[in-house]
């Protein structure tokens, strides 16, 4: 924070007689910047603080969305069916192979396109374009849009076939129980890999160029220039990216809900999901906040061990 | 895209010829691969559902040939009130843009330029709630409104109600106040000279006149990244409306999708539908293109 300007009276030295009116100045000052907050920060108490405060404690209690009878305190029973419940471990499973997957290829798919298009070369801006088109599109659209292309007589096994010159031919995607959670793995990242695209692009313009022109008086190979250059300049960007896309993985929803509900045979649901479905569509708010409650713990770790790996070592 | 930041010109090691056509072919391929379903879509929303299927076998499922018609579109407003779920969506993103470049501006110019004791702890405590995922507190989120109250305008009466499910405010306040919004305006407004206030001081100017004059005038690009971040989740959101939205008439427009799984569900008006909710994003994103990167690399600087 740079200190405040000086205003008229704040000046070393100034005469005595403005000292009042320079108090008064400074409280009017405080005044409205409380004034000026306020709003926002009213706003982040009701929505955002209350909540998560709630998430903590509804989480110990048999809450209803709707019930006549105020919701009672039952402990850690919430938890204790959690853990018996086998439907969360499903869950759980799933979240995790959908986040193992997706984080490494994402952020490695987003590197690749952002070395691609970081060059001088006719079209780059169109590349960047076409590659970015998919994040601006909405989630539950592009599900939809896949869940036409996925089915067995679809786009996707048309084109697999006419690829192979018609040696293979795909499965019902979808409905069946090892092939449904690949195919959301592969349209979550076309869907979102711009998007990492873009943060790479944004850290590789922050490599000084005089790095590159010293390693290529040193006669420095391509692979060298990446490894000794590249990979240590982007060092705060990968561990942005990766922390994003594990929070965005972790948090799987819109696809599931949309094209196969959790199915099939429980393949697909995630622990997003699965909290969905009870605090919303059996209204069981204690049991979904306890849900939640764990799945922020996850994320909270899974975070924290992965800032503890990226930290600076020196 | 960000022709204005010149690509890095890098004098390495002297590309081969071949080399460089490899490296183009990859881009072409690749951008056929992140185009190809977005051209499917526009192109089946013009077709009737056995053409859909009958031209998969060929580059024609591509191409806007055959029995090319404006029938989806019609089929899509005679099934569901998509006018009414267009209103809802432009309205809500609308004033949930407006309503937050304002409050987290205003938030920002305080945070940044005044002097205040508790500044520092309101300044952290608000960057601290940038890891938390919506998701973790969506379903208390949805108790919790539940048990606010409202004040409703009936003619020249004012009644209380309780619950907010089922309004339109539940879907624009709890999306109003963003910490990342804050904290963006707050490293743009750092980047304006102090001096400017000193000299608006002098004129007579107070603070509030300072944020509307000075401050907000010069701060063009991050009131375009805050209203892009906004506007995007805004457009797009399905879980939150998904849960507290009952009645047809405030449905937004991505949950609108649903009505066209009820009965007998025809590809070509779900692609038209899709088309018709997509291409405003996509034209809005083509012609702002340079705002649209940029504040989505501006976004990387937060972790």
């Amino acid at each position: 924070m740079t200190s405040l300007p000086s205003r008229p009276g704040t000046a070393a030295g100034a005469p005595q007689a403005r000292r009042p009116t320079r108090r008064r100045s400074r409280r009017r000052e405080s005044l409205t910047a409380l004034g000026m907050v306020s709003p926002a920060v009213f706003l982040l108490l009701l929505f955002f603080v209350i909540p998560v405060v709630l998430a903590f404690a509804l989480a110990f209690t048999n809450a209803r969305l709707v019930s006549p009878t105020p919701a009672e305190f039952t402990g850690l029973q919430n938890f204790r069916t959690l853990l018996d419940d086998p439907l969360f471990y499903k869950s759980l499973r799933n979240t995790f192979y959908f986040a193992a997957v997706v984080v490494p290829l994402q952020g490695g798919l987003a590197l690749v396109l952002a070395l691609l298009v970081n060059a001088k070369v006719k079209g780059v801006n169109f590349f960047r374009t076409v590659y970015f088109i998919p994040v601006v599109t909405s989630m539950v659209v592009v599900s939809i849009l896949w869940t036409l292309m996925y089915q067995k007589t679809g786009l996707v096994n048309e084109l697999i076939s006419q690829l192979t010159f018609g040696v293979v031919h795909g499965p019902d995607w979808l409905n069946n129980p090892s092939t449904a959670m690949p195919a959301i793995i592969f349209m979550s990242v076309w869907q979102g890999v711009g998007f990492h695209m873009v943060i790479w692009l944004a850290g590789l313009q922050t490599i000084p160029q005089d790095l590159y022109e010293a390693a290529d008086i040193d006669g420095a190979t391509r692979w060298v220039r990446f490894r000794y250059v590249t990979w240590p300049g982007l060092r705060t960007t990968r561990t942005f990216v990766l922390i994003t896309i594990t929070i965005a993985a972790f948090s799987l929803f819109a696809q599931v809900s949309v094209m196969t509900q959790g199915g099939p045979l429980d393949s697909t649901t995630t622990v997003v999901y699965q909290a969905v479905q009870t605090g919303y569509a059996q209204q069981q708010t204690g049991y979904a906040s306890a849900i939640s409650l764990v799945f922020f713990v996850l994320v909270l770790a899974v975070s924290l061990v992965q800032r503890f790996l990226t930290r600076e070592k020196d | 895209m960000t022709s204005a930041s010149p690509a890095p010109a890098r004098p390495g090691p002297r590309t081969p010829l071949l080399r460089m056509l490899a490296l183009q072919a990859a881009r072409i391929a690749l951008a056929l691969f992140f185009a190809f379903p977005i051209v499917f879509m526009l192109v089946s929303s013009l077709k009737p559902d056995q053409q859909i299927f009958g031209d998969l076998d060929s580059i024609k499922a591509f191409l806007p040939v055959g029995h090319v018609s404006l029938d989806n579109y019609t089929g899509v407003f005679d099934r569901v009130p998509a006018a009414r779920f267009l209103f809802n969506s432009i309205g809500i993103s609308a004033v949930t843009v407006v309503l937050g470049i304002f409050v987290n501006s205003l938030a920002a110019f305080a945070l940044s330029r005044m002097r205040w004791r508790g500044k520092k702890i309101v300044l952290s405590a608000v960057i601290a709630t940038l890891i938390v995922p919506f998701e973790t507190f969506a379903l208390p989120l949805v108790w919790w409104v539940n048990q606010l109250p409202w004040l409703e305008v009936n003619g020249f009466h004012l009644t209380l109600t309780e619950g907010w499910l089922d309004t339109y405010q539940v879907q624009v306040l709890p999306f109003v106040a963003n910490a990342f919004s804050i904290f963006l305006f707050h490293q743009y407004f750092q980047s304006i000279p102090k001096e400017l206030d000193e000299a608006a001081v002098i004129d007579g100017a107070n603070w509030f006149g300072i944020y509307r004059r000075i401050v907000m005038p010069l701060s063009g690009p991050a009131i375009a990244t805050v209203a892009i971040l906004t506007f995007l989740p805004a457009w797009n959101s399905y879980l939150w409306p998904l849960m507290v939205v009952q009645s047809e008439d405030l449905r937004p427009v991505m949950v609108g999708i649903q009505y066209f799984f009820q009965l007998n569900p025809s590809w070509g008006e779900i692609m038209a539908y899709s088309s018709m909710i997509t291409v405003p994003v996509l034209a809005l994103f083509v012609a702002f293109q340079r705002a649209f990167v940029s504040s989505i690399a501006s976004s990387g600087v937060k972790g």
